[in-house]
């Protein structure tokens, strides 16, 4: 230690601080000549800036991206509103100010006085809102009367439109005001405290895309709170536009088939799994959710019968009755516990143990294969290929067809549906499984639960060959200049527990569903398009034990749910759909005459011809206002 | 043990200006929290005062035993603060996107304050035993860069980068005080030189934007410049003599951000002119002469690097604040020794006059 320090002494150091102290001082005289700068040379000026505040921060709003169906026909947009607010500091005599305010506004003063005492916290040189979305007359008498409204603003703002009213609108889905719970989550960093954001469906989803980014702009204001001029500017930048895979027109058509029922009708392109109508019966009006619910409208809807608020596309959970004896049959082949020629007899009724079971015709269907069973839809049949099947088999063949999880649309709340085994039932009620039930699994009564959606990624994957396909819905995602961000692709989940053969065989069923005099569906052929489909009656309450209840009149909502499904055309099928009518009775004459509409109006028209045309080009916004064509 | 000595040479002087500061930084702190109605405003000023007794008592203490026994001590001090910063990184409390807080019931305290004090300590340790007048080379340099470049990195983590540059800035006084060879010197700038824009260019479109906006508010009007812009109006218009205690206008309407804290100085040069501020400013550096007189007067290399280095540290705050609220610097936060309102920062303040007033009054002691 000492061998170094000879050289540092005490003396050193002193002189080392020579330049530290040189810099202080320097770095000071800076700092005071800034002062002398700010405040006696500029001190004028500034004082004047200082005196009203001046200098103050506007947030610009970002337009939110709009939506738009997949050949680029506009679905939502937004229009311009006016909000009113009132700036607490400007507003002064504030009592006088506020009894104007609330005469124009038809507003009681109390009321008004309580919507300024919401503003919690906010610093008071920024604008409460009072009253949102006014009328062009309000808005013309506070324009008349600007100058006895002092620190009144009415700011421009745009608000969400749905242009087509009701329709799609548990796809779409609506927009509220953030609650204190979705700010606190960290969710939505950049939002603030009256920011209006997706709360259901595509909104919800593609938040972030929609939303923007916000700007603003910082603008001197004199006395009255006036903008004199603006200083600097960011703007806002608009959220991304999306292309939906829905096409409008069929949706419109769904919508109108199922309008007086309850149902859903789900739509999708089997070679892509894009969407192209998904719609439930009953809906409700978007446009209402935009400037907040009022109590009556939203105490109309809780009081339905019908759930408007719920998807049943995706969300209603439903016995897939005879449609999933698709599944039986391809787990039966599969197996080997049938072949293309086994045939069985049906005389109307099966018996097991000491019980019967009903086919669904009381003459029966005599002796069929499994072409025919499908065909006739024969429950009698496939009773017999679900005993030898037993559940478990039957249930690893439905889930790996895709039942039990959600198909994976992007919307949230999907439900799961439901795929009974032995050891689920032992779990859940503590009681084994009995073999009869089995028999109500096979032809898709019981425990199983299935959505629509379910049902029709299911027979869209038959239909393409045995590919199972994510639905999708966002067909791209661009820049407002029409710039393409995102693309959908075709997105393989799985395929389908078969061989070539046995579809083969599944697929020849379905045809003959709906293209022989004898099929469940024959009302639902088209001339000149091969439909391949499947009807389904799902039971709601057990005829076994109601039998006296049954020879009667009985109420519509103890009636059977109507399902179908189906394909077209047969091969190289470009649409599937899948239909439910709520206590419909009878899949083939409630459901099928639907899903023919909706094939029908697809396939015929023009646009469809073109596949993706939206896809392909990519025209900016400002020409999307009318459907092309 | 104790030597009358000690109360001889006690250093009223330095005992003085401290006191005036802290008046004048109570004065302004009060000013600021009593004029916006959204603040808890009393209780912060009791707060304030609380710490202030506090920082008194630790003051005192720091008197008992001499500064000498730093030396010793150096590494323990050192590490322990170390702990503290990395038991903030696992535990602290997250307030407002950055974890800097230990929650001790309560009080909370932030150890990324206390650490300025250990890398004086154990930097001025170092220096004094290897110091020579020929100056530390690149290698012998190796050392006391870990020593800084592990509380940086812990304090960088938090995320508290204002901090974080005080300390580089710091050791770097020191490090320049003690002399770096000339050689070593030039490959150090030439180095730097050279990274810089190798480092530019690796940096993704986002951070360089941010570094841009960070050197120059004005690129973000809705935020730092907005801020900065407000400050300015606040500070030119106090004019000459200002517009008088409690009379900000500015601060009333909360169109300062962080007027407590950051950007006391803006409410105070308001209130009170370019008088109050250029006041304010000569009391400063009164101050820090103050401090390098006593290391000039210190006969041994430790206590004289460690007095430039608590000097620097205060001498740094002051100027990067102050330059920051007037639109000289980039906006980061940093607090104003003595006048932001903030308990760590008046403990750590006053730990720093503790230890220069233990070196001033023990100038003619030997050991």
């Amino acid at each position: 230690m000492k061998r170094y320090l000879q050289n540092a002494d005490s003396d050193w150091f002193k002189r080392r601080l020579s330049g530290v102290i040189i810099c202080a001082v320097a770095a000071f005289v800076l700092l005071m000549v800034r002062a002398f700068h700010l405040q006696v040379l500029q001190g004028e000026e500034l004082r004047r800036l200082s005196a009203n505040n001046c200098i103050r921060l506007q947030g610009i709003d970002a337009p939110r991206g709009l939506i738009f169906d997949r050949h680029g026909r506009r679905l939502v947009d937004n229009r311009p509103a006016f909000d009113v607010g009132v700036i607490l500091k400007d507003a002064r005599p504030l009592e006088q100010t506020l009894a104007r305010l609330a005469g124009y506004l038809h507003l009681e003063e109390a009321e008004l006085r309580d919507r300024l005492a919401r503003r919690n916290g906010e610093a008071a040189y920024k604008p409460v809102i009072v009253e949102r979305d006014i009328s062009r007359d309000t808005l013309a008498v506070l324009e008349a009367h600007k100058f006895d409204l002092p620190g009144v603003v009415v700011n421009v703002v745009p608000r969400r439109h749905y242009i087509h009213e009701t329709s799609a609108a548990h796809l779409l889905g609506y927009l509220g005001e953030i609650s204190v719970a979705e700010l606190q989550n960290g969710l939505f960093p950049e939002a603030r405290a009256g920011d209006f954001i997706g709360k259901s469906g595509v909104e919800k989803t593609f938040e972030k895309y929609l939303k923007g980014e916000r700007g603003g702009r910082q603008v001197e204001v004199n006395a009255n709170g006036q903008v004199v001029r603006v200083l600097q500017t960011v703007p806002a930048t608009p959220g991304k536009n999306i292309f939906l895979t829905i096409d409008q027109e069929l949706q419109c058509k769904a919508e109108t088939l199922l309008e007086g029922i309850a149902g859903a009708a789900v739509a999708m392109d089997p070679s892509t799994g894009e969407v192209l109508a998904i719609a439930s019966s009953p809906t409700f009006d978007q446009n209402d959710f935009v400037s907040g619910l009022s109590n009556q409208v939203w105490d109309e809807i809780r009081a339905n019968p019908f759930r408007p608020l719920e998807n049943k596309a995706i969300q209603g959970a439903y016995p897939p009755a005879s449609t999933y004896k698709i599944i039986t049959a391809i787990a039966g082949l599969e197996e080997g516990v049938i072949d293309e020629n086994t045939t069985f007899f049906c005389p109307g009724h099966y018996r097991l143990g000491n019980r019967t079971f009903r086919c669904w015709k009381r003459g029966g269907h005599g002796k069929l294969n499994v072409v025919e069973a499908i065909e006739k839809s024969c429950d009698v049949f496939f009773y017999q290929v679900g005993q030898k099947l037993g559940v478990d088999r039957l249930a690893w063949y439905a889930k790996a067809c895709g039942l039990g999880t959600p198909a994976g649309i992007d919307i949230a709340h999907e439900a799961s549906g439901l795929v009974p085994t032995a050891d689920w039932k032992k779990q859940r009620t503590g009681v084994s499984w009995q073999a009869g039930e089995t028999l109500s699994v096979a032809i898709g009564q019981g425990y199983n639960l299935t959505t629509p959606l379910q049902m029709l990624a299911l027979t869209a994957a038959v239909g393409n060959g045995g590919s199972r396909l994510r639905p999708l819905i966002l067909q791209s995602l661009r820049n407002p200049d029409g710039e393409i961000l995102y693309s959908c692709r075709p997105e393989e989940i799985g395929h389908l527990p078969v061989s070539p053969k046995t579809l083969d065989i599944v697929r020849r069923g379905l045809w003959k569903v709906v293209n022989q005099k004898t099929g469940t569906a024959w009302v639902a052929r088209i001339a000149g398009i091969d439909v391949c489909g499947k009807t389904g009656t799902a039971q709601v309450f057990s005829r076994k034990k109601n039998e006296a209840l049954f020879a009667q009149e009985r109420p519509a909502f103890l009636n059977s749910h109507a399902w179908f499904v189906a394909y077209a055309p047969a091969e190289n099928p470009r649409i599937a759909v899948a239909v439910i009518v709520e206590h419909g009775e009878h899949g083939s004459s409630a459901a099928s005459p639907i899903a023919r509409e909706l094939i029908k109006t697809y396939l015929r028209s023009p646009l469809s011809q073109t596949v993706a045309a939206g896809a392909v080009e990519a025209p900016a916004v400002d020409e999307l206002g009318m459907p092309p064509g | 043990m104790f030597d009358r000595r000690l109360i001889q040479y006690f250093d009223w002087g330095l005992l003085g200006v401290t006191v005036l500061i802290a008046a004048l930084g109570l004065g302004a702190l009060y000013s600021a929290v009593n004029g916006d109605p959204g603040m808890p405003h009393g209780s912060l000023f009791v707060k304030q005062l609380i710490w202030y007794g506090g920082g008194l008592g630790v003051m005192v203490a720091i008197f008992l035993f001499s500064y000498k026994s730093l030396d010793r001590w150096a590494y323990v001090i050192y590490f322990g603060c170390n702990l503290l910063l990395a038991w903030v990184l696992l535990f602290g409390k997250y307030v407002g996107g950055a974890r800097r807080w230990i929650d001790f019931g309560p009080i909370s305290i932030q150890p990324s304050e206390l650490i300025k004090i250990g890398v004086i300590i154990v930097l001025a340790r170092f220096y004094s035993r290897f110091a020579t007048t020929r100056g530390f080379t690149l290698r012998d340099l190796v050392v006391p860069l870990l020593l800084v470049m592990l509380p940086f990195a812990l304090i960088v983590q938090q995320p508290d980068l204002g901090t974080a540059m005080v300390i580089l800035l710091i050791a770097g006084t020191m490090t320049a005080y003690v002399k770096i060879e000339r050689r070593s010197l030039l490959y150090l700038l030439a180095a730097g030189a050279v990274a810089v824009p190798l480092v530019w260019f690796d940096l993704k479109g986002y951070q360089k934007q941010r570094i841009l906006t960070f050197l120059n508010p004005d690129r973000d009007p809705l935020g730092a410049g907005y801020h900065i812009i407000q400050s300015k109006i606040a500070i030119g218009s106090g004019m000459l003599t200002g517009k008088g205690f409690l009379q900000g206008t500015q601060n009333a309407l909360s169109f300062l951000p962080e007027q407590h804290t950051d950007f006391i100085f803006s409410v105070f040069s308001e209130e009170w002119g370019f008088v109050g501020a250029l006041i304010l400013l000569v009391v400063f550096l009164v101050l820090i002469l103050w401090g390098l007189n006593i290391a000039y007067n210190c006969r041994e290399p430790f206590g004289a690097i460690l007095c430039v280095g608590l000097t620097a540290m205060i001498f740094w705050q002051v100027f990067i604040n102050i330059g920051m609220v007037m639109g000289l610097m980039p906006v980061v936060g940093v607090p104003l020794p003595f006048v932001s309102y903030g308990g760590s920062s008046i403990l750590t303040i006053m730990v720093c006059v503790g230890i220069l007033l233990n070196v001033s009054m023990r100038r003619f002691l030997f050991e």
